[in-house]
């Protein structure tokens, strides 16, 4: 964005007011939509005003990690698809698509919200294993935010398939629930010169000087990332993290915590 | 026996039989197979005697000869200036169309227009490869300075702009903007905060609903009702 | 052995339950959604645009591209390791000869036409509905094409000739023969046709035509999605 439009953004920021007319820390239109893909053993569909992310997550058994052999494990990828935005070109994930993952990845392994105890189902040599994949259908800006939501909705939704002791017959669904603590929730906080939004358009995450990606568990921060290219002085990171609480209490509501 | 299939203002997509029989003729959107006449794109019927053609409803723009169009620089070389257009063609403007000063050999262009910066530019020739130039030497024609860029479907242009201007005058009078909208779907406008959101929202009003009839009267009731709630704000 | 019944309960002829939206991803040109039964693609298409890397330019006309993507939750069993495989190389090849008979690119050389499939969820016929949704995504787009194409599984599941095969079916411990048609409304000409498994030369032409009146109803579906995009709310 060059000096000119950003000027013109901070006009609007002066004036307590968003270019589509939102507060500061006004988030879109939130919805969630759950199981949205049979084939998944858990999904969820989230959209943040126009941005729409699909997240789904698949069992498999595998065997425990050397250093945690009572444990299952967890790994959560994500694809920013060339369909939701003009500028994402096909190809491997580019590093927004690692930060995304590895970002979102965080926040729930560190709140330990999957009781990886729970899934174990041999001491060493057989535990199930969670494989949560974010995908973007849609790119209006906050991808970080929709990414989290959906994969937690994701989480609450997934049913482990029928397991006989050999194999896994996917076609069968059980009711038997994954395992799960209290939830994360993750709110992005933005500083464009000297003011906070939250929730920011594609835009405006043009003109962004710092981002700071908070995750939190009942009162707790569990995962932190800062972004953009400038940096932030203490006062603006304990004023984005009063802000991300603020926040948090909202999406909790909305994802059913 | 002839027949039309459809009436004036019909929304029709590829392959709709807009037409039985040879009497009629196909224009633009439309072709012949055999007896009949088919669309060739999604658009509005326009019917004129014997001649059927369509308005096309999408579609990216494709740069025409004396277009003016809102235009962003992306690259500066030695003869001049890059061009994006918002469409699948850059554009050049050379030294020679972009100013009447006299430029030293080796000077900075970048004085002049560095990239980011948007201009009002008129395309003064397109080849057959669609290699697009352009001229800011004209009436209305420059660099644009702060305001707000926003883009639509280029299809959209003529409503938005109204018979001589009648709808963007109406906007510009409403929300108090400065509004210059380029045929390639690129529009700048400059005002207040809650004027230029207000003449955002009315543009995206014309883009969804620039089918539906009765749209003059729709936009400025529109107008007239938000113009007052972004004053008492 | 006999294929008594279908199972799924549906007649021999018949499909599964079709839904289709016109519109789905704002970002794109134009977009869709098409499913059938459990089987679900989004489409969405960019351009025309410009094209990189420049040796894969045609200056005489555009150039259509194909990408087909299954998401890595959307397989039957198993999850579905990221990325191309040879498997959707391939169908993304076919999707391409497939939709490239009716679009007319002529007015935009060395530009390309983006094509995005992507499933989040299947029980086979994959292609096909990547097809029908393609198809509307394009005309979404206002690309210039002379129709839609619409496409179909047909085939044998032992004694029985069947239209849309599920995935069950096209695991049927028995004979079975797949075979995923693409048909241009308005002509009946065929631009997709592959086949898995074993069938005589009586019983393809029997399905094909049965592929073709299937189409034709497909089409029908296309087309009101389209058009009910622009209903008036």
């Amino acid at each position: 964005m060059t000096y000119e439009n950003k000027q013109n953004v901070l006009k609007y920021l002066k004036e307590g007011i968003r270019l589509d007319g939102r507060k500061l820390e006004e988030y879109r239109a939130v919805e969630v939509e759950s199981d949205i893909s049979k084939s998944a053993e858990g999904s969820a569909r989230v959209k943040i005003g126009d941005t729409e992310v699909l997240a789904g997550i698949k069992l498999a058994i595998d065997k425990p990690y050397p250093d945690t052999p009572e444990e299952g494990t967890m790994m959560i990828g994500a694809e920013l698809l060339p369909l939701s935005n003009p500028e994402f070109e096909s190809g491997p994930p580019n590093i927004q698509a690692v930060e995304l993952a590895r970002v979102v990845d965080r926040g729930i392994r560190e709140s330990k919200a999957i009781n990886t105890k729970k899934l174990l189902i041999e001491k060493g040599e057989k535990a199930w294993t969670v494989m949560i994949d974010i995908v973007t259908l849609n790119d209006a800006g906050n991808l970080f935010d929709a990414a989290a939501l959906a994969s937690l909705a994701a989480l609450k939704n997934t049913k482990f398939p029928e397991y006989d002791g050999t194999k896994i017959d996917y076609k069968k669904r059980t009711d038997k629930d994954l395992p799960i603590n209290k939830l994360p929730i993750s709110v992005t906080v933005l500083k464009i010169g000297d003011f906070f939004i939250v929730d920011p358009n594609s835009e405006e995450e043009k003109a962004v000087d710092a981002r700071l990606t908070v995750a939190i568990s009942g009162d707790k921060i569990c995962a932190l990332q800062k972004g953009g290219d400038m940096p932030v002085t203490t006062e603006d990171i304990k004023k984005m993290i009063d802000i991300a609480f603020d926040k948090s209490k909202e999406l909790k509501k909305i994802i059913g915590e | 026996m002839s027949e039309l299939k459809v009436k004036d203002k019909d929304i029709v997509v590829p392959g709709d039989i807009v037409a039985e029989g040879i009497d009629f003729l196909p224009s633009y959107g439309t072709y012949r197979l055999g007896d009949n006449i088919l669309a060739n794109r999604l658009g509005l019927i326009k019917i004129e005697g014997k001649v059927i053609k369509l308005i096309p409803l999408s579609g990216k723009y494709l740069p025409k000869k004396n277009d003016i169009i809102v235009g962003k620089v992306i690259d500066v070389n030695f003869s001049g200036w890059r061009v994006d257009t918002n469409s699948a063609y850059s554009a050049m403007l050379g030294l020679k169309d972009a100013t009447s000063d006299f430029v030293r050999r080796g000077a900075d262009l970048t004085k002049f227009y560095d990239i980011g910066d948007y201009m009002v530019a008129e395309i003064i020739n397109v080849t057959s490869q669609n290699l697009i130039d352009l001229t800011l030497k004209g009436p209305g024609l420059r660099k644009v300075r702060g305001g707000r860029i926003i883009t639509i479907n280029p299809n959209k242009v003529p409503r938005v702009i109204g018979k001589q201007g009648s709808m963007v005058t109406i906007i510009k009078q409403s929300t108090g903007c400065q509004i210059i909208v380029g045929q390639n779907g690129v529009i700048w406008l400059e005002g207040t905060p809650q004027g230029e959101i207000l003449a955002v929202r009315t543009i995206e009003k014309i883009e969804q609903e620039s089918h539906i009839s009765g749209l003059t009267e729709r936009v400025q009731k529109f107008l007239e009702e938000n113009k007052l709630e972004s004053k008492v704000n | 052995m006999s294929y008594k019944k279908r199972n799924d309960g549906r007649d021999f002829n018949e499909t599964r339950p079709i839904e289709a939206k016109v519109g789905v991803i704002k970002r794109a040109d134009g977009s869709a959604m098409f499913r059938i039964g459990n089987t679900v693609a989004y489409v969405a298409v960019y351009g025309p645009r410009e094209l990189y890397p420049k040796f894969l330019q045609n200056p005489e006309k555009g150039v259509l591209r194909v990408n087909y993507n299954m998401m890595p939750f959307s397989g039957s069993g198993e999850r579905v390791r990221p990325g191309p495989s040879r498997r959707s190389k391939e169908i993304s090849y076919v999707t391409e000869k497939a939709l490239l008979p009716v679009l007319n690119l002529a007015e935009w050389p060395n530009a390309v036409v983006d094509v995005f499939i992507e499933l989040p969820q299947t029980d086979a016929g994959t292609r096909c509905a990547g097809i029908c949704a393609a198809s509307m995504a394009l005309a979404d787009a206002g690309i210039e094409m002379k129709d839609m194409v619409a496409a179909i599984s047909v085939g044998r599941v032992d004694d029985k000739l069947v239209v849309d095969l599920n995935y069950e079916e096209e695991a049927y411990d028995g004979e079975v023969a797949d075979i995923p048609v693409a048909v241009i409304p308005s002509t009946g000409e065929v631009s997709l046709l592959q086949m898995d498994g074993e069938i005589s030369k009586e019983d393809l032409m029997k399905v094909l035509e049965l592929a073709k009146e299937t189409a034709v109803k497909i089409n029908e579906i296309q087309k009101e999605a389209l058009k009910k995009k622009f209903e008036v709310q």
